[in-house]
């Protein structure tokens, strides 16, 4: 198992919260959840929201304390790409500075480097060249996520996590994001960890699926097997209701 | 194509005449601002002497683009280190939130809960008189509204998507908050910025009213009017002169603040 990028052991996530009485109770989000994640491999991520999705994504990235388990990663800090580019784009700034950055503050270009390495990131994304001088809320919304999976490229991560990352857009730009994480994948043996509560797009792109119930995983397949032969009742229903 | 932005470029036409009007004030003025004259004491306005003369004899108009100056140097003055200091304060506790955010917004409340103007006054009395000392205590007084205005808008900002992806990217605490966060609020700080300038531009002519602000010799726009007051009947063009630079100030920078905001919409 020696091309492992991430490996979650045991999560178990909670948080606290103090009532208007002062009292402290404890919420459990997380139940004895383990996966692990290869390299070039893209895992789909589902079930309805409220199931500690997002909770498993902050442990992941670092954002929050690991409350109990073991999360390893054995290639550098993990991207995100998040599902509203809008948001995660900064306003103020142009699409050009905006994929400069990381590269700033890593420290280790100077400015006619960045400006190539830039220039280049932009072509692999199939954004127009022109873009640069842009702010995001000028772009359409497949060109803002093409700008994002951008400066998640940039660092040149080994796994990007995405969080709903074409559930805002329509259809035919959804294949078209879909099918760039993929031509990435097959030349960068980039890896995904794909969160989504669309079976259909679950299907089109990812290798294996997890299906996440209340905290749990309640069932890990790949897609081919999942779809066939789906085990779990909440799975079935889940299957059921995407047809 | 846009509609052309007309308080935007009024108010920059105004505001530069109005600089330029104190800059030529400080290299060159028709008559010598302190010099007195018992021949020609409270002329009406005349070629001779455009804005009258005082009681003194002295030349209003000379008077008037000297003390402008003052005027603006302790309002620029004000603003600034309000804002900075303000910025900060914003900044750090609506950003870090908790324990931060506690300790100074208490600070905070508590300076904002004395009236301003009678803060200001306790300032000034304990550091003696002169516009650098009141620039000082205004500034201090300054600092509890923009650090309110400044601290909701880090607040609604620190939980994007983009701060978090800024985080991911290992940007440091202090280049999120200001190269990342702050460009966002500059409309909203702009506005808050013009209308502070105009703030203290009135503040310095009410507290140089009262005669705790800028010291004689500096005589600024609201030291003049307050000394115009008396004569008001007798010598209009007096309070005339300071008022009208005091309203054209206010207007253009006011204008321009206007103009801003409407070209973010």
């Amino acid at each position: 198992m020696d091309d492992l990028v991430l490996e979650v052991k045991n999560l178990n996530a909670w948080y606290r919260e103090t009532d208007a009485r002062g009292r402290r109770t404890r919420h459990d989000v997380l139940f004895d959840v383990s996966f692990e994640l290869r390299r070039g491999e893209i895992l789909g991520l589902v079930g309805e929201s409220g199931t500690g999705k997002t909770t498993l994504v902050r442990n992941i990235l670092g954002l929050v304390n690991t409350n109990s388990g073991e999360i390893i990663h054995y290639t550098k800090r993990p991207q995100m790409i998040f599902q509203d580019p809008l948001s995660s784009l900064n306003p103020a700034r142009t699409v050009g500075w905006i994929l400069e950055e990381p590269l700033r503050i890593y420290g280790k270009y100077d400015a006619p480097e960045r400006k190539r390495r830039v220039a280049e990131i932009v072509r692999l994304v199939g954004l127009p060249a022109d873009c640069v001088a842009r702010r995001p809320r000028e772009l359409s919304g497949g060109q803002r996520q093409r700008v994002s999976i951008g400066v998640a490229l940039i660092q040149k991560p080994s796994l990007i996590i995405a969080d709903e990352p074409v559930s805002a857009l329509d259809v035919t730009i959804q294949r078209q994001i879909l099918e760039l994480m993929r031509s990435l994948r097959d030349e960068y043996a980039l890896s995904f960890l794909f969160i989504s509560h669309d079976l259909n797009v679950v299907y089109q792109l990812c290798d294996r699926v997890m299906v996440m119930k209340k905290g749990r995983i309640v069932e890990q397949n790949t897609v081919a097997e999942l779809f066939a032969n789906p085990r779990e009742e909440y799975t079935k229903t889940l299957l059921a209701a995407a047809d | 194509m846009k509609k052309r932005n007309y308080f935007l470029s009024c108010g920059l036409a105004l505001s530069a005449l109005v600089f330029a009007f104190i800059v030529l004030g400080y290299f060159w003025t028709p008559c010598d601002p302190m010099k007195m004259d018992g021949s020609v004491r409270e002329c009406a306005p005349s070629l001779a002497h455009l804005m009258g003369t005082d009681k003194f004899g002295r030349d209003i108009l000379s008077r008037v683009m000297k003390g402008a100056g003052s005027t603006l140097f302790v309002a620029l003055g004000t603003v600034v280190l309000g804002t900075a200091a303000g910025t900060l304060v914003g900044a750090l506790t609506g950003y870090f939130g908790g324990w931060v955010d506690e300790v100074l917004m208490r600070v905070n409340d508590a300076l904002s809960a004395f009236p301003s103007f009678l803060l200001a006054l306790v300032l000034v009395s304990v550091l003696g008189p002169g516009r650098k000392h009141l620039l000082l205590a205004l500034g201090i007084v300054f600092i509890p509204s923009y650090a309110r205005i400044v601290r909701t808008e880090f607040k609604r900002a620190s939980v994007q998507n983009y701060v978090k992806s800024a985080r991911l990217m290992g940007a440091s605490t202090a280049r999120i908050l200001f190269v990342h966060i702050l460009p966002n609020i500059w409309p909203v700080l702009l506005s808050a910025l013009t209308i502070g300038f105009n703030n203290a531009v009135l503040a310095e002519a009410a507290m140089s009213y009262l005669g705790i602000g800028v010291s004689p010799d500096e005589a600024s726009l609201g030291y003049m009017l307050s000394d115009s007051q008396a004569y008001l009947a007798a010598t209009p063009w007096y309070a005339f002169g300071a008022g009208v630079v005091i309203i054209l100030l206010i207007l253009g920078v006011g204008l321009i603040g206007e103009g801003l905001q409407r070209r973010e919409l």
